[in-house]
């Protein structure tokens, strides 16, 4: 079983197969640019918001993500395991790279 | 090994965000000995070799990165002397009294020009490396992971490198062994108060305070190597090696703890000695002297810290 994920700033999706988190999905895109930190919750690099569908958290540093960004879906990608299809907007340090990667046709 | 009152990097005091999970790691994966847990639930760990009773501790917390690093002094009264230089640099200075951590004396505590915490002590109980002082084995049987020896360093980040670099030198007598010029502007600092390439690095960062990584040595780079492959074997967060560093030669390989704190274990360096130039890397060659195979800036190696 797995779920679908929509990355809503490019209209991409990709397969999360249950029990696997948002990033490490992402990272077997095999997109190169893709700012993949240390993978714990720590760095802050892969921050995500999420707009639909559920997502299990599992702990994440605070400095990073703060109790108001939380009730906003936001979070880190290395720490949130898709429950459904989930449809995410990436934000931060994230956002440049996996915009740049799209060809120019899909942006327009 | 010390050449100064200063012996050694003593210990980190590192912020987890689940303890029973970075113990598993400390313990299985790198291979640390746990000595002892606190009424406050902080977790104490050693490298084998070691012999005083902990060189890491670990404490649950809701961001990660590193609470203090403390090195170990010859004596009280050079503790006291170091104290008051610390005083007149302008330091703020606060005495931690003994038993705040577990066999551990009296620890004075300071902060630096680039927003760290560092600690100054002079008595930790003996715990001892298994082996003896008498006729003693060359090393233990049993132990798990990467083995790894001991706690050997810290690289942090910060603003203020010159004050940091100034305050290490001048109060705390380390040498300066290694810099990264980017012309007249120092952007790298390694220090030691020994006899080590490094006991503690330093890079220039906007942000103040930050963590990149706490450094265990092993006995040789066919051991690295089997740590690359645990690091496979246990699924430990990869950050980059095994490699060499054209900086301080380590043969190096980089991962993170299962809270985003990166570790490294390496093998090798080099005897310095206070008659030494330091040596100098230019920026237009920082990718060998960061990478010395790959010769290549690695943005993530360079940015991703706690």
């Amino acid at each position: 079983m797995s779920f679908q994920i929509l990355i809503e700033d490019t209209g991409e999706t990709y397969a999360c197969a249950e029990g696997e988190t948002l990033l490490k999905a992402m990272e077997r895109l095999g997109r190169k640019g893709i700012p993949v930190g240390c993978r714990g919750g720590g760095c802050g690099v892969c921050k995500v918001q999420v707009t639909q569908g559920d997502c299990q958290r599992r702990r994440m540093s605070r400095a990073h993500v703060t109790l108001a960004d939380e009730a906003q879906g936001i979070g880190l990608a290395c720490c949130l395991i898709p429950q459904a299809d989930v449809a995410l907007r990436v934000l931060g340090q994230l956002r440049e790279p996996v915009l740049r990667a799209v060809p120019r046709a899909f942006t327009v | 090994m010390a050449l100064s009152a200063v012996l050694r990097p003593g210990h980190v005091c590192l912020r987890v965000l689940d303890i029973e999970a970075a113990l598993k790691h400390y313990r299985d994966s790198l291979g640390l000995i746990e000595t002892a847990r606190d009424a406050q639930g902080r977790i104490y760990l050693k490298g084998w070799d070691e012999l005083d009773w902990f060189s890491v501790v670990l404490r649950e917390a809701d961001a990660p990165g590193m609470d203090y690093m403390g090195f170990k002094v010859l004596n009280e009264a050079h503790l006291a002397r170091y104290e008051a230089g610390l005083k007149a640099f302008g330091c703020k200075v606060e005495r931690i009294p003994a038993g705040e951590l577990d066999h551990c004396g009296e620890r004075v505590r300071f902060d630096t020009p680039t927003g760290h915490f560092f600690e100054l002590y002079c008595q930790k109980d003996l715990f001892g490396n298994g082996m003896g002082r008498l006729n003693p084995n060359p090393w233990v049987e049993g132990l798990k992971g990467m083995q790894a020896q001991r706690f050997d360093h810290c690289l942090v980040y910060g603003d203020d490198l010159d004050g940091t670099v100034k305050l290490f030198r001048e109060v705390l007598e380390f040498d300066l062994t290694e810099r990264v010029m980017d012309g007249d502007f120092m952007v790298g600092a390694f220090l030691c108060c020994s006899n080590k390439a490094h006991d503690l690095a330093l890079i220039r960062h906007p942000e103040k305070g930050k963590f990149h990584h706490a450094s265990f040595l092993l006995g040789s780079w066919e051991e690295v190597l089997r740590a690359a492959d645990l690091i496979s074997m246990h699924d430990i967060s990869l950050d980059i090696g095994p490699t060499r560093h054209g900086i301080t030669r380590g043969r190096t390989i980089y991962f993170f703890d299962p809270s985003g704190n990166r570790n490294e274990v390496f093998s090798g360096d080099y005897t310095w000695y206070p008659d030494h130039e330091p040596i100098t890397w230019t920026t237009d060659q920082l990718g060998r002297a960061i990478f010395f195979h790959d010769r290549q800036l690695n943005e993530k190696f360079l940015s991703v810290v706690t």
